[in-house]
């Protein structure tokens, strides 16, 4: 077994209100020095050790993301 | 056509009545269409919603017939979560995000109708203005800014938000077609603007007369 993970975040010109949220909260907080925060998903998959990278990247671009909208990237985490 | 968390099948089933059609349920799992004339795609959460608006959904059973069938014309209608459907399918172009406001939007919305030469809009003048309800929290319209300016030089930006854009949707636009006509998707609800007795008016009408009477003049 193997751990792949895949982060989708939006891409930088398309609006992230969820993020817009976040950095008014941290004002909210006190914290400063943050002027921007972008909010994505972070997937973790449990792979068979041969699942080959096109495999991923297929699924990763028509189900995880929305390449439309979204941007992607992939990893292999050693266990 | 019901997915699981659909909630505006049955308003676009008696929107189909009222109109003088007939109403046939689908169900999402059921791959055949029942050589149905057209399939509307309803307002609601399908799969709640889960990873994006419509991302589920779009792999649920009966979309392969669906995309092939509006792939050879099949008139298809997507109301809000059905749009959303839509553009995960990649049937339309663009995608839907939360609204920039970040709040659940529902209230009544005056549209105009840009393009009257689709399969759910010749019932319309273009440039007509109508009232009708708008419900979501994730409706704003997104695209790069290529495909917004070929939506706009091909004429297949449908219906326009005016008098306030209410999700922040790229240049007020609330619902487009694909090349042919005979997909229209839009985030505002024209199933709920049926019957004067449950809706801002019966402005919503005409996205239904117009599937009708196309059909009413295609030979047997």
């Amino acid at each position: 077994m193997a751990r792949v993970v895949v982060d989708v975040v939006l891409k930088p010109e398309i609006l992230d209100p969820q993020g817009q949220a976040i950095v008014g909260a941290l004002t909210r907080l006190g914290i400063t020095g943050i002027n921007d925060v972008r909010q994505g998903k972070h997937f973790e998959l449990e792979v068979d050790d041969e699942l080959d990278d096109s495999t991923v990247t297929r699924l990763a671009d028509t189900l995880l993301a929305n390449p439309v909208i979204e941007n992607f990237a992939i990893r292999r985490d050693p266990a | 056509m019901t997915f699981p968390g659909s909630l505006d099948d049955r308003d676009a089933a008696r929107a189909v009545r009222v109109s003088g059609g007939e109403s046939v349920p689908l169900w999402h799992a059921d791959p055949d269409l029942h050589d149905v004339d057209a399939v509307i795609l309803p307002g609601g959460f399908s799969y709640g919603d889960y990873l994006r608006c419509g991302a589920i959904a779009r792999f649920s059973p009966v979309m392969d017939s669906l995309v092939a069938a509006a792939k050879d014309g099949l008139p298809v209608l997507g109301i809000c979560n059905g749009f959303q459907v839509l553009c995960e399918a990649h049937l339309l172009p663009g995608a839907l995000i939360r609204n920039d406001h970040r709040k659940f939007v529902c209230r009544d919305q005056w549209l105009r109708v840009d393009n009257a030469a689709t399969r759910w809009t010749s019932n319309y003048r273009a440039g007509q203005e109508i009232l009708v309800p708008v419900k979501n929290g994730e409706g704003g319209y997104v695209a790069d800014p290529r495909t917004l300016d070929e939506l706009e030089a091909t004429g297949r930006v449908v219906v326009r938000y005016v008098d306030g854009n209410p999700n922040g949707s790229y240049r007020d636009i609330a619902g487009i077609t694909n090349e042919a006509g005979n997909v229209v998707g839009l985030m505002p609800h024209p199933e709920h603007a049926v019957e004067a007795l449950t809706g801002p008016g019966t402005d919503g009408l005409g996205f239904f007369f117009s599937l009708l009477g196309v059909a009413a003049g295609a030979p047997a």
